[in-house]
C-alpha cells in the first residue's frame, strides 16, 4: 500500500501524519522554514510562491491559533485564503464530508488546510482525491482527532533544532494527556525519525495509551523521575472535559503530580528549554512562573510556526 | 421436479460421507444418493464433475434489513446474495428497524421471504423489547411465529438483573438465546482493538476485557440458569480459552466466529481503512492465531458470515463514523475454504462448521443431506479462483476488506427445496 502523502516519485504531495515520512522530507521542511524565517522580519512580509492559489481553511472543529498561523502563512505566501467553519454550514445541514470536498474541488480549490475532531478524516479526504486522480489539489492535516498534528510536530521539531541545533544527543520527555494529544503522537513519530536517542513520555495510567511503548518511548509516571536530566519538556494542554469522567480525580490532583513547577523543572538540565502547543492551562499543567520564565519558549514555537506551515505549504504544492 | 445431480464429490459433513456419487432429488425432497431410484426420470440433469455437492450453507448472523429498508428492496437483494453465496437457511437478528419484537413483524419478515426465492429465513427474536435491556418479550409468542432463538443483537445488556431473568426465563421453556459478550462501559465509544495500530492512530479503544468481562457474567449466570447460550461473535484468544473450559464444565454453550476474524487483524486497517471498521474490532494476530486453532479443534461450534450490507454512504466516513460491518453472505463459503486449505483441514470439516454444526445449534433441519429430507443443497468448485471486486457480489453491500482478494470457491448451483435459486454465477473467472 503506497503511503497515500506521497506521490509516485515518493514526493510529499500531503501532510497528513509524521509517520512513514524519511527523515529526509522531514529536513527539508525544516530548512525551508529557515529560509523562511526572515520573511515575516520584512517590511513587506509576501513572497509570490502560491500567488493565484486558493487555499481553503476547512475547521470541523473550533480552533484560533492553528488557524490563524495558517491562514497567515498562506498569505505571506501570497496565496488566497478562504476560512470555512464547517461546524457552522453544510455538515449540519447533512451534507458528507466528500461531498463538501467534492463540491469545494469544484471551487478550483489548490489545497485543503483540515481539522476534524475525527481520527484519520484527512486521509479520507485525500484518497478520495487521490483515488479520483485529482493531483493538483494538495491536503495538510491540521489536527485530526487523537491522531496527528504534524505542522505542530514540525514547528516542535523546528523549535528544538533552532535551541538545541543537534538532535542525536537528546532527551526529550512529553508530560500529561499523551492519550488524547495528537501533537504527542506527532512529535514521537517526528523525534524518533530525526534521530532523537531517548523520548520518555510522562503521566497518569488513565491519560498514557496501552501500547505507546512500540513507539519507541520510555514510559514514567513520576514526573520528577522522568525530568531527570532531559534537555527539552513538552507540556501539554489537559482538556477540562477530562475531568468529567473518571480519567482524573480533578484538576487540583492533575497539577500536583503533573504540574510543570519550578521545583520539577529544577531535576532537568539547567539550560533545558520548556515548549507548550498552547492554550496553556496555567495552574493545572503548567505554573505561571515557569510559562512565563526564561526557560520556556512557547511564544517562540507560534513565530516558527508560520514559517514551518509556509515550508510544508509550498513544498506540497509543488509536487 | 425430478432432478438428477451426477458425477458430483458428495460430501456430508453430518454422516462423514465423501465420495463420488450421484444424487436425485424428487420434488422437495432428496430420493436418493448413489444409484438411480426404481421409475426415477430426471426433468433437469446437472453435470457435476469436478464440482462438492455439499448440504446448503447454515448461515447464524446475516442482516437482511428487514424490517426497515423496504423502499431499498434490500430483503430481495440480500437473500439472492445469500444464495448466490451457497446459503440455504439462514438466522437474521433482532436489530432491525423496528426491532424483531413483535409476533406481526416476525410473521411479515417471514411471510415476504417465504414469496422471494431465497433461503430459508429463520428469524431471531429479541430477547428484550425495543432491544432496551429493560422488559422480556413474549417468547412463548414469539416462538411460536417462528423465531428461533432469542437475541439482543449488539444493543447493550445493562442490567444484570434483567439478563438473569430473561436467561431464567428462556431455559424454562429451553429456547436458545444468542449473546454477544460485551461489557458496554468497558467497550465505551471505542472503534478499535486496544493495540499498538489504535495507540498509533490515535482510535478510540475496545479491550479484551469488555469481551471476557462480558463473556464471564454470561457463563456465570448460565451456570445459575442453565440456559441454552449460543455466544455470539468471539474476537479474542482468552474467550477461546474461557469458552472450551466452559463446555468442559458441561455448561450448555455453544459459540462462533464472525468468518473475517478468522483472516483479519488490527494491522490490517492500515491508513483508517473504513471496510475493516467491525464489530467487534479486528485484534491482534495472537488472537486471530487462537480462533484458527479453535475452529480447528472443534472448541467454535459455527463460522457465520456476520453480513451486513452498508452502503458506501455510511462507509466512506472517518473510520469512527463509519457504520460499522461489512458485506459477507458470499464470502463464507470461499472464506471458510481458505482457512481449511492454509491450517490443513479436511473438506468435510470444514463444512462441518457452516453446515452441520451450525445447524445443530439451534436444531435447524438443514445443513445435512439425507435420503427423505430437505433438498437444500450448494454445489461448488473448491479449487477455482474468483476476485472479489464490488461488481463480483450481489448484494447491496459492496463493503469488504477482501475486495482485491483471488479466492477459491466457487457457486456453481444453489437449491433450496429442490428449486435451482441461484445459477452458475457470472463472477469473473480468474486471470
Amino acid at each position: 500500500m503506497r503511503n497515500p502523502q506521497l506521490n509516485k516519485n515518493g514526493e510529499l504531495t500531503h501532510l497528513l501524519s509524521i509517520e512513514g515520512l524519511p527523515k529526509g522530507i522531514l529536513e527539508s521542511i525544516l530548512n525551508t522554514a529557515d529560509s523562511f524565517a526572515s520573511v515575516g522580519e520584512r517590511e513587506v512580509k509576501k513572497v509570490p510562491l502560491l500567488r493565484g492559489k486558493s487555499v481553503f481553511n476547512l475547521f470541523f472543529e473550533n480552533s484560533t491559533r492553528t488557524r490563524t498561523t495558517f491562514e497567515i502563512a498562506a498569505k505571506r505566501l501570497s496565496a488566497d485564503v478562504i476560512n470555512l467553519n464547517i461546524n457552522a454550514s453544510s455538515a449540519s445541514k447533512g451534507e458528507s464530508l466528500l461531498d463538501t470536498i467534492d463540491n469545494l474541488s469544484a471551487m478550483q480549490a489548490d489545497m485543503f488546510v483540515v481539522r476534524h475532531a475525527q481520527s484519520g478524516a484527512p486521509y479520507l479526504i485525500a484518497q478520495h482525491l487521490n483515488n479520483l486522480g485529482v493531483e493538483h489539489i494538495h491536503v495538510v492535516n491540521a489536527g485530526d482527532g487523537r491522531h496527528a498534528h504534524p505542522t505542530q510536530g514540525l514547528l516542535d521539531m523546528y523549535t528544538i533544532r533552532h535551541y538545541k541545533k543537534d538532535f542525536s544527543n537528546l532527551t526529550v520527555a512529553i508530560v500529561g494527556d499523551i492519550l488524547h494529544s495528537r501533537v504527542a503522537r506527532s512529535d514521537i513519530h517526528a523525534l524518533t525519525t530525526l534521530g532523537v536517542p531517548e523520548v520518555r513520555v510522562i503521566g497518569p495510567r488513565t491519560l498514557l495509551p496501552a501500547h505507546i511503548e512500540q513507539m519507541g518511548v520510555r514510559v514514567f509516571h513520576d514526573m520528577a523521575e522522568g525530568l531527570k536530566g532531559v534537555d527539552v519538556v513538552i507540556m501539554l494542554r489537559l482538556q477540562s472535559e477530562r475531568m468529567k469522567g473518571a480519567l482524573l480525580p480533578s484538576a487540583q490532583e492533575f497539577y500536583k503530580s503533573y504540574g510543570l513547577t519550578p521545583d520539577k523543572l529544577a531535576r532537568a538540565k539547567g539550560d533545558a528549554i520548556v515548549m507548550h502547543p498552547g492554550p496553556m492551562n496555567r495552574g493545572v499543567e503548567i505554573d505561571s512562573t515557569v510559562a512565563d520564565g526564561g526557560q520556556a519558549v512557547i511564544l517562540p514555537q507560534v513565530t516558527f510556526g508560520i514559517a514551518v506551515r509556509m515550508a510544508v505549504m509550498s513544498i506540497t504544492a509543488g509536487n | 421436479m425430478n432432478i438428477a445431480i451426477l458425477n458430483g464429490r458428495v460430501v456430508d459433513p453430518a454422516s462423514a460421507l465423501d465420495r463420488q456419487a450421484d444424487l436425485f432429488i424428487v420434488g422437495e425432497k432428496i430420493a436418493a444418493i448413489g444409484a438411480r431410484p426404481d421409475g426415477f426420470t430426471a426433468e433437469q440433469t446437472i453435470d457435476a464433475k469436478g464440482l462438492v455437492v455439499a448440504p446448503g450453507l447454515v448461515d447464524l448472523c446475516a442482516r437482511l434489513r428487514e424490517p426497515g429498508n423496504e423502499f431499498k428492496n434490500a430483503l430481495a437483494t440480500e437473500m439472492h446474495a445469500a444464495v448466490a453465496g451457497g446459503i440455504t437457511s439462514l438466522v437474521c437478528p433482532p436489530d432491525t428497524d423496528p426491532v424483531l419484537d413483535e409476533p406481526g413483524l416476525v410473521e411479515m419478515l417471514r411471510y415476504r421471504a417465504k414469496n422471494l426465492r431465497g433461503p430459508r429465513v429463520f428469524p431471531a427474536g429479541a430477547l428484550t423489547i425495543g432491544l432496551q435491556g429493560a422488559r422480556l418479550t413474549e417468547m412463548a409468542e414469539l416462538r411460536s411465529h417462528g423465531c428461533v432463538a432469542f437475541s439482543h443483537a449488539d444493543a447493550p445488556l445493562i442490567d444484570t438483573q434483567v439478563l438473569y431473568r430473561a436467561l431464567q426465563y428462556a431455559s424454562t421453556f429451553d429456547y436458545p438465546v444468542i449473546l454477544r459478550p460485551e461489557d458496554a462501559h468497558l467497550a465505551g465509544d471505542g472503534v478499535a482493538h486496544e493495540g499498538q495500530i489504535a495507540a498509533r492512530l490515535g482510535l478510540s479503544v475496545i479491550p479484551i476485557e469488555a469481551e471476557t468481562i462480558g463473556l464471564l457474567r454470561i457463563l456465570e449466570l448460565v451456570r445459575m440458569t442453565r440456559a441454552r447460550v449460543h455466544i455470539a461473535r468471539l474476537s479474542c484468544a482468552r474467550s477461546i480459552d474461557l469458552m472450551r473450559a466452559a463446555k468442559s464444565e458441561g455448561l450448555p454453550v455453544t459459540c462462533d466466529v464472525a468468518v473475517h476474524h478468522a483472516h483479519l487483524t488490527e494491522m490490517d486497517i492500515g491508513f483508517f481503512d473504513a471496510r475493516c471498521r467491525v464489530v467487534p474490532p479486528f485484534r491482534a494476530q495472537a488472537d486471530r492465531t487462537a480462533i484458527r486453532a479453535g475452529l480447528a479443534d472443534g472448541t467454535i461450534d459455527a463460522i457465520c458470515s456476520d453480513h451486513a450490507p452498508v452502503d458506501d454512504d455510511s462507509k466512506q466516513l472517518p473510520f469512527g463514523e463509519a457504520e460499522p460491518g461489512v458485506t459477507s453472505v458470499e464470502l463464507l463459503l470461499p472464506l471458510t475454504l481458505k482457512w481449511a486449505l492454509e491450517e490443513g483441514v479436511e473438506l468435510a470439516r470444514a463444512l462441518a462448521l457452516i453446515t452441520s454444526r451450525a445447524a445443530g445449534v439451534f436444531g435447524l433441519s438443514g445443513g445435512k443431506l439425507s435420503v427423505g429430507g430437505n433438498a437444500d443443497l450448494v454445489l461448488f468448485s473448491a479449487d477455482e479462483y474468483w476476485r472479489v471486486s464490488p461488481e463480483s457480489l450481489t448484494s447491496q453491500g459492496k463493503n469488504t476488506p477482501f475486495v482485491g482478494y483471488e479466492l477459491q470457491g466457487r457457486v456453481h448451483h444453489t437449491l433450496v427445496a429442490g428449486t435451482v435459486v441461484a445459477g452458475s454465477r457470472s463472477a469473473s473467472a480468474a486471470p
